[in-house]
Order: C-alpha cells, then sequence, then structure tokens
C-alpha cells in the first residue's frame, strides 16, 4: 500500500506541472498588474518612471517566458516567490491562513460528521416516520440556507441573548485554547450544518439499499442484536461512499469559505484569495492555487487509503 | 400434528401438539399477508405441517409458491413494513415463536433455528472477516470468550471441509468461491448446535458438481449431529436424495404432503404428478416428448376462489370451484384436492407418457451445418494494479461439428467455456485461433458483408429473458426488430401479420404484441426470445442455458416447443446447459467441455449410458435424480476440490487436479481428443 501511496503521488507530479502552466498564462491574460493597482489604486500621481522601477523591481519587465521559467525553475526548488504586494515570502502569508482555515475545516468536519451520521441513520431506521420528515426538512433547510446567512445568525443571536460576540483576532489552539475555539466553533457550526446535510441524506439513502442486503437478513438469522446489526453490519457498507462526500468537502472548506470568512472576521485562506486577486498580486494566487491543487490530490489518495482500509476487497500492490 | 382443517378459511386452531412424540416444530394454519402497490397479495394461506427431532423435511413448489414466506414466517424475518401475518401459530418446543417478543425471538435465531440462505454470494458481510462472521452467534448466543470462539470456529470449519481454516478466519468473503462460501454458511448455521436448520435452495446457485458436496455435507452432519432439517427447493433430484417427508406447495397453499418415497412413487395430488412428469429424468429412458403443465401459476393478488391449480388441471370438474380440503391419503399423507378417492383407486392414473423412443437422429451423410476445428479463446485481463498481462484461456482447441436439423448439447461446470464457446459461433467474440465454417464459409476470417448474411442465419437465446428483451420495446417491436433492421419487410402491414405468425408458432397470443416485457411472465418472456430468433428463420440458434432460468413445469413447456420448431423448420441447435438431465432430453449429441477443453463428444445415449472420460462419469454420478428409491440407496462418488484457476490451468490433462484416477503420466503431455468407438471420442490417456 505505502508503494502504492508513492506511486500515486509521483503521478501527481504532472497534474502539477499543468496547473502550474495554466494558472501562470491565465493570470497573464487578465490586464494590469500588481504594480498599477499598488501605486495607482487611490489615483494618487505617480511617475512612469517609479512604476517601471517597481516592476524591474519585481521582475515584471522581463519576458513573458523569462518570467514564467523562473516561477517553474521555483517551483522545482519548492520556492514559491515573494507576494508582489507585501514582499513577504508566499510561504508564509499561506502558512499564517492555513493554520486557521485548516482548523475551521477540521471542526466543521467534525460536526458534520457527528451530526449526519446519526441523523441519516435515524432517518433510515425510523423511514416514513415523523422522525424521517423532521430529518429530511432539517437536511433540506441544511441545503438551502447559505452557511453566512446562518452565520450572521448566529452572531445576532449571540448578540442579543448574551450580549457577546465571539473574538476577532485569531490565537492559535495551542496559545490559548480557550480564546480559539469561542472564535472558530461558530463558524464551524455555521458551515459544519450545511455540509452534515449532504452528508445525512447520502447516510440514509445507503443505509436504506444496505438493509435490504441478504446480509443484514443472515446476521438477523444468527441471532445478532439489532444494535449490532446496524452498526457492525450495516453502517460500515453504508458509511464507505460517504467517504468521499466528506473528503471532498473538507478539500473544498480550504479555501472556499469566502463569504462566512467576511461574515466572521476570519483572516483564512478564502480572504487572502479575494485580496491577492483584487490585487493582481500573481504570485501569492499561483501559489495558493498550487496549494489547493497539491491539497485536493492528497484528500484524493487519502480517500483512496480509507477505502482500502474499511473495504477488504480493495488492495493496492 | 397436521391441522386436517386447515383451509384459507379461518378453522378453529387445533390443541397445541403433545410434546413427547418427538414434534420440534409445528407450523399451524399459517398466512403470510403482503401489501403492495397492486393490493393484498397472498402468499401464503393456512399452510401446516411439523417437523420432528432429526426428521429432514423438504419443501417443493415453482417459485413464488410461497415457500421462502413460509420458511422466513417462521425464523421472524419478514419485511416488517411489507408484511402481515393475519393468522396461525408456529409452535416450536411448546412456545409460539408468533408470540414471543423481538429478544426472546432473537434468542431463538441462530440458536435454536439456524437459516441458510440461497446466495451464497451475498449472503456474506464483504466487509467483515469470515473469522468474525463465524464467531459472531459464538460469542453472543454462547458467551463464548474471543480465543474460545476462535478455536470453535476453526473447528466449524474444519467439520465443513473447509481447508486451512487457521489461515482462511482471516480472510474476507470476496477471497471464497461460491461453494467454499456456503460451507461458510453451513458452519455458522451450525455454530450453536441448533435442533433446526432452515436451507433455502441451498445448492440452486451453485454448479452440479458442488452441488453435490454441499448436499453430502448437509446431509451427513444433519444425521450425525441429530439436526432436522428443513431444504426449500424446486429441484425434485435433490429432494429424492436428502428428504425423509416431502411438502408440495402451489399458490401459497399446501398441495401435498408425505413421505418422500410415497410422494414421488404414488403421488395423490395432481400437480405433484404434473412435476414429476415434466422433469426430464437421467434415470429413466428418454421420453419422445416431455409431458408438461400447461399454463402458468395464479398470480396471488388475484387469486380465483376453489383449488388454485384447477387452471391448470387436466382432472378439473365442477366441484373443484370450491375449496378443496386437506384429504387424508391411502399413502400417510395429505392431499389437498376433490378426487383423492378416485386418485388412490387408480381411476386417475398419473404414470402415462415416458414411452422411450428415438428423436430425429441428424443425417451424418450430409455436410455439416456448423464445423468448429481448434477453436481457442484467450481473453486478455490484468493482474494487480499495475496490470500486469495474463491470459484466461477460456476455450483451448475446440472441435465439433453440427449437422441440419441437429441439437448438439454442450455441457460442464460454470466457467469451463460453454458460453464463450457460443459466443465465438456468434461473432459476439473474435477468436484467438482456429476455424469456424458456418456453410461452408469461414466466418473467422469473413468480411463484414458476408457475416452480415451469415448474422441472419445464425439467431440465439439467452439464460435470462428478461435482461436480454428491451424494457421499453413492445413484445411485437422486439419479435419485429430484426425484420426491420435486416430489411427484410418494411411494410408495417406485412411485418405486424409476420409477427403475429411469430407469435402464434411460439404459442403467444397475438394480442401479446402489444405488451411490455415486465408485464410477461418468465415463461413467455422466453417464448418471445424465441419468436425474435425465428423472425430471421434462422438454420441455426444457439441456446444459451435458455430454459435454466425457468421454473420445472414452464421448463418442460420451452423444451417441447423447441422440439417442435426444430422438427417443423429443420433448425439446428447448439444446446448450452448445465443441467445433464435437460441436455439428455434435448440433444443428440453431447459435447463434454472441462476448462476450456473438451473431454468427451458422442450420442447422447452412448454418452449417457457408456461414459468413457472420468470427468463425464463423476459429473453423471454428481446429479441427483427424482427417485428417493435410487437417490438413498447410492453413494455418490463426489468430485473433489474446485475447478482450477482457468488463468493458470493445470499443465498435462486440465482435469488431473480432480481426476481419481490420475497419475504422473497425466501431468506430462494434455491428452488428445481421440475417436475411441466410431463417434464416441474421449480426452483421456486411461480409456
Ligand atoms: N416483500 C414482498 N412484498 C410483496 N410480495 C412478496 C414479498 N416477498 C414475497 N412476495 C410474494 O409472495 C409470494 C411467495 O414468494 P416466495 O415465498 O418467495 O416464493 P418461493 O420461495 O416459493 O419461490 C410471491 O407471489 C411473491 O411475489
Ligand atoms: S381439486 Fe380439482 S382442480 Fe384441484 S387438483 Fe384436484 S382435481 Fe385438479
Ligand atoms: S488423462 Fe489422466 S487425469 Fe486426465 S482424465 Fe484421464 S486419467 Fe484423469
Ligand atoms: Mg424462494
Amino acid at each position: 500500500m505505502l508503494r502504492y501511496a508513492v506511486q500515486r503521488l509521483l503521478l501527481a507530479i504532472p497534474t502539477l506541472i499543468g496547473v502550474a502552466i495554466v494558472s501562470f498564462f491565465l493570470l497573464r491574460v487578465v490586464p494590469g498588474d500588481v504594480v498599477e493597482v499598488k501605486l495607482r489604486g487611490d489615483g494618487g500621481a505617480v511617475t512612469q518612471e517609479t512604476i517601471d522601477m517597481e516592476r524591474k523591481r519585481m521582475g515584471l519587465d522581463k519576458p513573458l517566458m523569462a518570467q514564467f521559467g523562473d516561477w517553474m525553475l521555483g517551483l522545482a526548488t519548492l520556492n514559491l516567490g515573494k507576494s508582489m504586494w507585501t514582499d513577504r515570502p508566499v510561504v508564509e502569508e499561506i502558512a499564517i491562513r492555513l493554520e486557521l482555515s485548516l482548523q475551521v475545516a477540521i471542526m466543521a468536519s467534525l460536526v458534520a460528521v457527528m451530526l449526519a451520521v446519526p441523523l441519516g441513520t435515524i432517518a433510515a431506521l425510523m423511514r416514513g416516520t415523523w422522525v424521517d420528515y423532521v430529518v429530511r426538512i432539517i437536511t433540506i433547510a441544511g441545503l438551502s440556507i447559505p452557511s453566512f446567512w446562518l452565520g450572521l445568525m448566529i452572531m445576532l443571536m449571540l448578540l442579543v441573548l448574551f450580549n457577546w460576540l465571539p473574538p476577532i483576532t485569531f490565537t492559535p489552539l495551542y496559545v490559548d485554547p480557550k480564546a480559539n475555539l469561542t472564535q472558530l466553533i461558530w463558524p464551524a457550526m455555521a458551515v459544519g450544518y450545511r455540509y452534515s446535510a449532504v452528508t445525512a441524506r447520502m447516510v440514509r439513502s445507503q443505509l436504506l439499499e444496505v438493509m435490504n442486503e441478504d446480509y443484514i437478513r443472515t446476521a438477523r438469522a444468527k441471532g445478532v442484536y439489532e444494535k449490532l446489526v446496524i452498526t457492525r453490519h450495516a453502517l460500515r457498507n453504508a458509511l464507505l461512499p460517504a467517504i468521499t462526500v466528506l473528503g471532498l468537502e473538507f478539500a473544498f472548506l480550504i479555501g472556499g469559505l469566502v463569504v462566512t470568512e467576511q461574515v466572521f472576521n476570519l483572516n483564512g485562506i478564502g480572504k487572502l484569495f479575494v485580496q491577492s486577486v483584487s490585487r493582481n498580486d500573481f504570485t501569492l494566487i499561483q501559489g495558493m492555487v498550487m496549494m489547493i491543487a497539491g491539497f485536493y490530490i492528497i484528500v484524493n489518495l487519502t480517500i483512496d487509503m480509507l477505502y482500502a482500509v474499511f473495504d477488504p476487497r480493495i488492495r493496492y500492490r | 400434528m397436521l391441522d386436517t382443517a386447515a383451509s384459507s378459511s379461518s378453522g378453529p386452531s387445533p390443541a397445541p401438539a403433545p410434546s413427547g412424540d418427538g414434534t420440534l416444530l409445528s407450523v399451524e394454519n399459517l398466512h403470510v399477508h403482503f401489501r403492495t402497490s397492486v393490493g393484498i397479495v397472498r402468499a401464503v394461506e393456512g399452510v401446516s405441517f411439523t417437523v420432528k427431532r432429526g426428521e429432514v423435511v423438504a419443501i417443493v413448489g415453482e417459485s413464488g409458491s410461497g415457500k421462502s414466506v413460509s420458511a422466513l414466517a417462521v425464523m421472524r424475518l419478514l419485511p416488517r413494513r411489507s408484511a402481515i401475518v393475519p393468522q396461525g401459530r408456529v409452535m416450536f418446543e411448546g412456545r409460539d415463536l408468533l408470540g414471543l417478543d423481538d429478544e426472546a425471538m432473537r434468542e431463538i435465531r441462530g440458536r435454536h433455528i439456524s437459516m441458510i440462505f440461497q446466495e451464497p454470494m451475498t449472503s456474506l458481510n464483504p466487509v467483515l472477516s469470515i473469522g468474525l462472521q463465524i464467531t459472531e452467534p459464538l460469542q453472543i448466543h454462547l458467551g463464548m470468550d474471543e480465543a474460545a470462539a476462535q478455536a470453535r470456529a476453526v473447528e466449524l470449519m474444519k467439520l465443513v471441509g473447509i481447508p486451512d481454516a487457521e489461515r482462511r478466519l482471516g480472510q474476507y468473503p470476496h477471497q471464497f468461491s461460491g461453494g467454499m462460501r456456503q460451507r461458510v454458511m453451513i458452519a455458522i448455521g451450525l455454530a450453536c448446535n441448533p435442533k433446526l436448520i432452515i436451507a433455502d435452495e441451498p445448492t440452486t446457485a451453485l454448479d452440479v458438481t458442488i452441488q453435490a458436496q454441499i448436499l453430502e455435507l448437509m446431509k451427513d452432519l444433519s444425521r450425525r449431529l441429530n439436526i432436522a432439517l428443513i431444504v426449500i427447493t424446486h429441484n425434485l433430484g435433490v429432494v429424492a436424495r436428502y428428504a425423509d417427508r416431502v411438502i408440495v406447495m402451489y399458490g401459497g397453499r399446501l398441495a401435498e404432503q408425505g413421505a418422500a418415497e410415497a410422494v414421488f412413487h404414488r403421488p395423490r395430488h395432481p400437480y405433484t404428478m404434473g412435476l414429476l412428469r415434466s422433469v426430464p429424468r437421467l434415470d429413466r429412458p428418454r421420453g419422445l416428448k416431455l409431458e408438461t403443465i400447461e399454463g402458468l401459476p395464479p398470480n396471488l393478488a388475484h387469486a380465483p376462489p376453489g383449488c388454485r391449480f384447477a387452471p391448470r388441471c387436466p382432472y378439473r370438474i365442477a366441484a373443484c370451484e370450491s375449496e378443496p380440503a386437506l384429504m387424508p391419503t391411502d399413502t400417510g399423507g395429505l392431499s389437498r384436492c376433490v378426487r383423492v378417492p378416485e386418485i388412490i383407486s387408480g381411476a386417475i392414473n398419473w404414470t402415462s407418457g415416458m414411452v422411450a423412443g428415438a428423436g430425429a437422429a441428424a443425417d451424418k451423410r450430409v455436410t455439416p451445418l456448423l464445423s468448429v476445428r481448434r477453436l481457442t479463446k484467450h481473453f486478455p485481463v490484468k493482474v494487480g494494479l499495475r496490470g500486469k498481462k495474463a491470459f484466461v484461456r477460456a476455450v483451448e482447441d475446440v472441435s465439433f461439428d453440427i449437422y441440419p436439423g441437429e441439437t448438439l448439447g454442450l455441457v460442464g461446470e460454470s466457467g469451463c467455456g460453454k458460453t464463450t464457446v457460443g459466443r465465438l459461433i456468434l461473432r459476439l467474440e473474435d477468436a484467438t485461433s482456429g476455424q469456424i465454417q458456418f456453410e461452408g464459409r469461414d466466418l473467422v476470417a469473413a468480411s463484414s458483408a458476408d457475416l452480415q448474411a451469415v448474422r441472419r442465419k445464425v439467431q440465439v437465446i439467452f439464460q435470462d429473458p428478461y435482461s436480454s428483451l428491451n424494457p421499453r420495446m413492445t413484445v411485437g417491436q422486439i419479435v419485429g426488430e430484426p425484420l426491420h433492421v435486416h430489411r427484410i419487410m418494411t411494410e408495417a402491414e406485412r411485418q405486424k401479420a409476420r409477427v403475429g405468425e411469430l407469435l402464434n408458432q411460439v404459442g403467444l397470443r397475438p394480442e401479446l404484441a402489444e405488451r411490455y416485457p415486465h408485464q410477461l411472465s418468465g415463461g413467455q418472456r422466453q417464448r418471445v426470445g424465441i419468436a425474435r430468433a425465428l423472425a430471421m428463420e434462422p438454420s441455426f440458434i444457439v441456446c444459451d442455458e435458455a430454459v435454466s432460468a425457468l421454473d420445472v413445469s414452464i421448463q418442460g413447456q420451452i423444451i417441447n416447443l423447441l422440439e417442435d420448431l426444430q422438427r417443423e423448420l429443420g433448425v439446428a441447435y447448439l444446446f448450452i446447459a448445465h443441467d445433464l438431465a435437460v441436455v439428455r432430453h434435448i440433444s443428440m449429441r453431447v459435447v463434454v467441455m472441462y476448462l476450456g477443453r473438451v473431454m468427451e463428444i458422442a450420442d447422447r445415449d452412448t454418452i449417457y449410458r457408456e461414459p468413457l472420460h472420468p470427468y463425464t462419469k463423476l459429473l453423471l454420478d454428481a446429479a441427483p435424480v427424482p427417485d428417493p428409491t435410487i437417490e438413498k440407496a447410492r453413494a455418490p462418488r463426489l468430485i473433489q476440490g474446485e475447478l482450477p484457476s482457468p488463468l493458470a490451468p493445470p499443465a498435462g490433462c486440465v482435469f488431473h487436479t480432480r481426476c481419481p484416477m490420475a497419475s504422473d503420466e497425466c501431468k506430462a503431455a494434455i491428452p488428445a481428443v481421440r475417436e475411441i468407438k466410431p463417434g464416441h471420442f474421449a480426452a483421456c490417456i486411461k480409456v
């Protein structure tokens, strides 16, 4: 299995190179560059000379192919360059935000799993009863309410009921767990709820299907406790497809929470993305695209590995 | 004790059976209804029977007659949402199982009553290890700890003949073959030393050779461990081999029940008689024509009053329109028929037909219609994720001839290459090497224009009548399609007339042309498949397991139809099947295949009377015949082991791993197919 994982990672290199090429040239098609935004942004009078000097400093005056060569060379040495706006290394810019975004994604996923599995299971087991309808309403609401709106409602509720708002500056978990959690639990809940809706519906339909399988009948015929029939015999099979949904949603949460981050005033990857795009910060955008592409590849690989762990029919050599 | 008064009307429940007489289970006046979109389906109506300790009872009947539903009702495993049990009692050791609470019932399942299901491929949980699945009931019911349960599991696996048990404990179902999985199911069933095992079609999904192994195993275990057995099956041969007593069900009711010997030799119900007449049998001379039960089984959602069998019964009289009661018979059994006295007195005689007679023999002087020479097909497959190439040797060096108007039977275990031979002839698959001469043209080398012409003359009938018919086309469109595609008849009027004619020919009313496949029964669908094949006026039809999926009575109807058509139209058939009795009935010559190779070819009568090849002998031995006297007297020699993988067939004679006569010489070279006697070929160095 390890060999398989290494193989898959090696095969990911051409994909990443493709992503690098496309993102580089797509950005260059858009008119304007970071220097113009930076120096002329507020209509200030800046001489052409200053602009040219700044461009030269950033290497934007070089021919396109030379710039491309520099970028690819940098990639090969795992050097993503510096942000054109802040002059700080791209890796550093991303790293600060990634910590927050990753934590929100993980917490949202946990919320989702903790909601989705019991909800989906109970809805399936009580199919057609009022419980099922209640779960259906909860999940449909989850699908149709945007998470930023839910976020706003949460904030409003906190304000009205407790006259309190979560902190707005990020404190890493290891520095002050309390401050950290009181800030991030709310966005995680807002996002996790929506994300649990998809998963809960999936768990419900899968479980309904699995409960009709012959091996469930076999388990009952053996006199297995009904609780064990569900947890050991049915859920193990029914949750397999949910792994895919969970994994892909998780990958999306990194960088996909633009509006929610805005609502909770979080300085995450989503916000950084919007900022860097509006500033035409080419190196930063490219770096983030590479990071997210890499992330998807790793998540996909993890999904496949998890399948192999949980489904003995799948074995990689 | 049997409730003789039980009928579909609510008769009074009899007093509980005295438990001193060894009665273990007594089902009394059981009714099961299903709520469905088409209304209430009365799947089981007033069924009563008893099972004594250590007894083997068989339940037979066509599919849909309520066998499985009765068994599931005993286990209380019916679907909770749709099934209702409005009446009845299931007394097991003095307790009514239907009245127990869920927890008490759970304690009985797997502990005192076990159940084995038909489909070994789907009845085991794919993500749990075999060890866990066997130890589970031990830990739950007997409170064994992990180590004790493991030890007992190993013991059980050895008991049911799974080699290398310690290692296989940690494996998963997909690493076991169908036969091995069924052994695992039996091991699970035996785990807690139950008093009763209910086996629902335990061998239907398995090959003859594996079926024989499993049957022997179950019979032996039940005798040794004194476990009562209820075997549900539609295979009368299986019943004859197993059963002390037989229960025949029809249309959700008990038609007849009695001692196995009595039911087989002196049936007292017209349905049982019909059933026994319509199976092709290896132990009797081949009749000219199979007798059949005409018509279709009743629709349980709209069953007419009176005897359920009346619409198909040749002895029907006016009195049959009221519900017949279960009558005691002279043989100590019970029969639900108003004419039992006449049957007993012999006024209604069931043994007719069965006259030995020669079918039309193929004329060997003419040139063969189809001649296959050294046909070989290797399928490239990828092994492992890296895709190392390997070859499945599906067909190796196969040669045979088919003469005009002849039926050639092709038999062998599943996976031996029968279907591939058929597909190669149909050119659905490209041969790796070899020739297929059809009417003098080589199909392997033929150009696509030539093939087009040949395709009209070579047609096919598949096993599964449902999946081979387009669900969105009407019967008329399906049958008329070839006419249209090959531009034989383009005018709608003539086409319609021809479709009507074809439907008539296969015994379907022309009105059915407007129906869709799902509105037909299995037998009717197979007739549609035949009509479609006939549309092109072919001279040759490949019948791939064409009757295997059908019930005995329907199977007989289709076999007769195929034979009638052959006499009328002079078509030749390649009849591919795994049921040896059916093949003997319909074929003039028979080819036996094993692992892609031809083992033996001979005339039908020769091959069944004097088989030469060890494989043929064992195959014939493994097939049970529907006669309890014969079955109980013989101890079949079983083919040991399982089919080797066609990816790596054994060197030399491919059969040597399972052949009782094998010696070292057999491993040295591949035996050639030699003509031992005129027209009788075999591939074995020892004949
Ligand atoms: N879950 C179900 N819902 C509705 N009808 C059913 C269900 N299960 C079985 N039946 C019907 O009950 C009848 C008896 O079925 P079954 O006992 O499976 O027959 P057998 O085992 O004899 O082939 C059939 O008409 C079948 O269609
Ligand atoms: S009761 Fe009448 S119709 Fe029914 S089986 Fe007997 S003779 Fe036939
Ligand atoms: S050649 Fe040998 S192994 Fe093969 S069938 Fe004959 S005796 Fe058996
Ligand atoms: Mg059944």
